[in-house]
């Protein structure tokens, strides 16, 4: 075995106790597994290590488990603890993760639906306009409304878990809205109001308007 | 059934929602406990730091940032609260199992293996290991942490990780060979 095998195999033999635990990457997995089929004696040493973390987790099992008194013993300590406010704004992460974790698998299939017909609609719209102003010849001045789907004033939007993609679509043509990214995770989808930018107050004139329809579950300006 | 993230406990902890400190407590304490136990060897300090990791959690929920994850993130505290204690601990505080180990050394090898079996002796070793051993292989087997999460919680280099737990097995290993049982390794 040359200087380069010897330390490729070290290598392997110390990523032993993660492949036996699951938790390598798939890429590191996949190289321990390789060697472990051409090499027997690193495979006798890998029925070592599954031995050893078979007893280490019996032996952890058998520790047992604390009293109820660690609980009372907790939450004692957090009721002496200065009352705390609620938060106000959770960070963003923390709020899509809670949006995430609310969703319902019908209201994901609803709203996959829903985002499958809106960019549709989206597309044979864009496809009509397109065709329409290529007939007329015409040309566009620096200032008119543009159909790149980036430029605009947007909304994020998730659709309530009674919504039926019938409601969705005649939502998006009631209020001239397209898709103009999505379905993100968590049934998400960014939503173009209007083809410029507008002041704020508009925007969220408009966000209060959509918001009263009952296919909204939750809406927010987004850029 | 879809279970709540412990991201999304962290922050309902945040805005004060005690409730969510109750699920979060359910879902980990058993193995933060086991985890300081291995650790400080006694019971009632384990069940006491367990409040105490619990109530950092509640104190520091609005700072985690997401970067490890909860469960890593609730075993460095777990691990800082245990060596804070042991550091506290007077060295003649020897508990009952200390004592036990240092008397099962002296058993004759032969005596060792013929009372009890091969998993057995193997568990009696893993008892046996230093702290700084006893830690990594408890929580790469047991806790089952990454490289990169085990480099977290200890705070020592991704390599110093391989390596320290290559010398907790081999030391294992020895502590067989001890026993009567040779595993022709290392």
């Amino acid at each position: 075995m040359n200087t380069t095998n010897k330390e490729t195999h070290s290598n392997i033999e110390e990523l032993l106790p993660w492949h036996a635990a699951g938790t390598l990457s798939r890429r590191d997995a996949q190289r321990v597994e390789e060697a472990l089929a051409g090499d027997p004696e690193l495979a006798r040493r890998f029925a070592m290590v599954r031995e050893e973390l078979g007893e280490t987790i019996l032996l952890n099992e058998t520790l047992g488990a604390p009293s109820a008194h660690a609980m009372e013993n907790l939450f004692a300590k957090i009721d002496a603890e200065p009352a705390r406010k609620p938060a106000v704004s959770l960070n963003l992460a923390a709020r899509v993760s809670e949006f995430f974790a609310s969703l319902s698998p019908r209201t994901l299939a609803w709203s996959a639906s829903a985002a499958a017909i809106a960019i549709l609609l989206q597309a044979g719209l864009i496809a009509t306009v397109m065709i329409k102003e290529k007939s007329a010849g015409g040309y566009e001045t620096a200032s008119a409304p543009s159909t790149d789907p980036g430029v605009g004033a947007f909304t994020l939007i998730r659709f309530a878990p009674q919504a039926t993609s019938d409601d969705i679509t005649k939502f998006f043509e009631a209020n001239k809205l397209q898709v103009a990214a999505g379905p993100m995770a968590g049934g998400f989808y960014k939503v173009r109001v209007a083809v410029t930018g507008l002041p704020k107050a508009e925007l969220a004139r408009i966000v209060k308007k959509l918001q009263e329809d009952k296919v909204v579950g939750f809406i927010a300006t987004t850029e | 059934m879809q279970t709540t993230s412990d991201e999304v406990l962290i922050a309902r902890i945040a805005g004060g929602d005690r409730l969510a400190m109750q699920v979060l407590f359910a879902r980990h304490h058993v193995r933060v406990y086991r985890f300081v136990l291995r650790l400080v060897r006694n019971e009632a300090t384990a069940e006491d730091l367990i409040s105490d990791v619990f109530l950092d959690v509640w104190r520091q929920a609005g700072k985690f940032e997401g970067r490890s994850a909860v469960s890593t993130w609730m075993l460095s505290i777990a691990r800082f609260k245990a060596l804070s204690a042991l550091r506290r601990r007077p060295e003649q505080e020897l508990d009952d199992e200390t004592a036990e180990q240092i008397e099962d050394q002296s058993d004759d090898p032969e005596v060792a293996l013929a009372k009890k079996d091969k998993a057995a002796v193997l568990r009696q070793a893993l008892s046996k290991l230093s702290a700084e051993h006893r830690e990594i292989v408890d929580l790469v087997y047991y806790h089952e942490k990454s490289v990169e999460e085990v480099a977290g919680i200890v705070g020592i280099p991704e390599a110093t990780v391989k390596t320290r737990m290559f010398y907790a097995r081999k030391k294992l290993s020895e502590l067989l060979k001890e026993q009567g049982i040779d595993r022709g390794w290392p």
